[in-house]
């Protein structure tokens, strides 16, 4: 039933089913590529709404680099930075948008995404009281560092090397917003 | 065989996951709630249905030395189109499953209808088989998940019935073993009646 498979046979039929294939991905690919594009922003502004107290003016992209990183950050005028930090957890890599505003005090964090063990180091996305404790913090005048290394962040139960990677992600953060001219 | 036969089947003669044991991959890794191992059955369903269709229509005119390149291609498009829909219009979902929709290529259910029964059957018949075996794999993911959440988060489609965590192993890989082992003997003892 099938066709001989003589090679013009095949050259012919793996072309056109090729063909039409691209067709109908290009065609679904302009159809979401708008739609996508408004659901990663949406995303993103609502990171950024929720580590940065009620901000007016519309973020803009940029990045900057420190200590041969480089980070992208949010500017919002008036009100400050959320700044996307990567660190290594203990899992993999471990990624905060953490929000500065303009003196140099850590409104809020948040996880955007990680690789900890559920029920442990992944509590850090979850956990009330190890997440709180950054909401006012001034790392100018605390240190960002679990109890353990002589610092004052309190380690998630069980999990101080992802609060570890936790607390070094905002202090790089910390760093990236010094750069870019702190409070001045 | 009847129309519901091939529906049937599906779900427990021929049930991919159980019997079969097809597509442990995805198995094993999505079904840590659930909710996820729901999500993860429909998205395989949606190529498995469209993809066996269209294979039934062109296993005519295909050559036999060039068939299996063609249904990659057919079975990658579909895949592709539906990854396009779920980061468009569900980003939630896409966020828990992002990693494992490209994987519906090489899941060995989609491919082994494929070749097994849409290149010989009709149209209908074809479609009507991913229909039951995408139901069979749907509930298999999803049975597997509730198992999985209840004793590993103490929840059931994240409604939580116990504070705290359940035994977090079962939301782990080796839970996922566990499940699925114990279920498959439980599973053949029961078909076997």
């Amino acid at each position: 039933m099938a066709a001989v498979s003589n090679l013009k046979n095949m050259v012919l039929s793996l072309t056109l089913v090729c063909l039409v294939c691209s067709a109908i991905l290009g065609g679904v690919f302009a159809m979401t590529s708008a739609p996508i594009k408004a659901a990663e922003a949406a995303k993103t502004n609502a990171s950024i709404a929720r580590v940065l107290p009620d901000f007016e003016s519309e973020p803009a992209k940029e990045s900057v680099t420190v200590d041969g990183t480089e980070y992208v950050y949010y500017r919002v005028p008036g009100t400050g930075y959320a700044i996307i930090s990567t660190v290594g957890g203990f899992g993999g890599p471990l990624t905060l948008m953490v929000g500065i505003d303009e003196k140099g005090i850590i409104c809020n964090t948040v996880v955007l995404s990680h690789s900890e063990t559920p029920g442990l180091g992944a509590k850090c996305q979850t956990d009330a009281s190890f997440i709180d404790q950054f909401k006012g913090w001034d790392p100018a005048a605390k240190k960002l560092a679990v109890t353990k290394d002589g610092g004052e962040v309190d380690a998630i139960t069980a999990s101080t090397i992802t609060s570890r990677a936790y607390s070094a992600a905002i202090a790089n953060a910390y760093s990236v917003y010094l750069k870019l001219g702190g409070n001045e | 065989m009847s129309k519901l036969g091939l529906i049937t089947k599906g779900l427990i003669k021929e049930n991919p996951t159980f019997v079969l044991v097809l597509g442990m991959c995805p198995t094993l890794a999505t079904t840590t709630s659930a909710m996820n191992g729901l999500e993860m059955g429909l998205a395989t369903m949606f190529v498995l249905i469209l993809s066996n269709i269209v294979i039934s229509l062109i296993a005519p005119v295909v050559p036999d030395k060039v068939h299996i390149p063609v249904y990659i291609v057919v079975i990658a498009t579909f895949v592709t189109v539906l990854q396009l829909l779920m980061q468009a219009y569900v980003p939630q979902v896409y966020e828990t499953l992002g990693l494992f929709i490209p994987l519906i290529v090489v899941n060995c259910i989609v491919l082994g209808r494929a070749e097994a029964f849409a290149c010989k059957n009709s149209v209908g018949d074809s479609a009507l088989d991913g229909i039951g075996i995408g139901i069979g794999f749907t509930l298999s993911l999803t049975v597997i998940g509730i198992v999985r959440e209840i004793l590993g988060s103490g929840s059931i489609f994240g409604w939580k019935f116990i504070a705290g965590d359940g035994i977090l192993a079962f939301v782990m890989a080796p839970g996922a073993f566990l499940v699925l082992g114990y279920l498959m003997v439980l599973f053949n003892k029961l078909a076997k009646r």
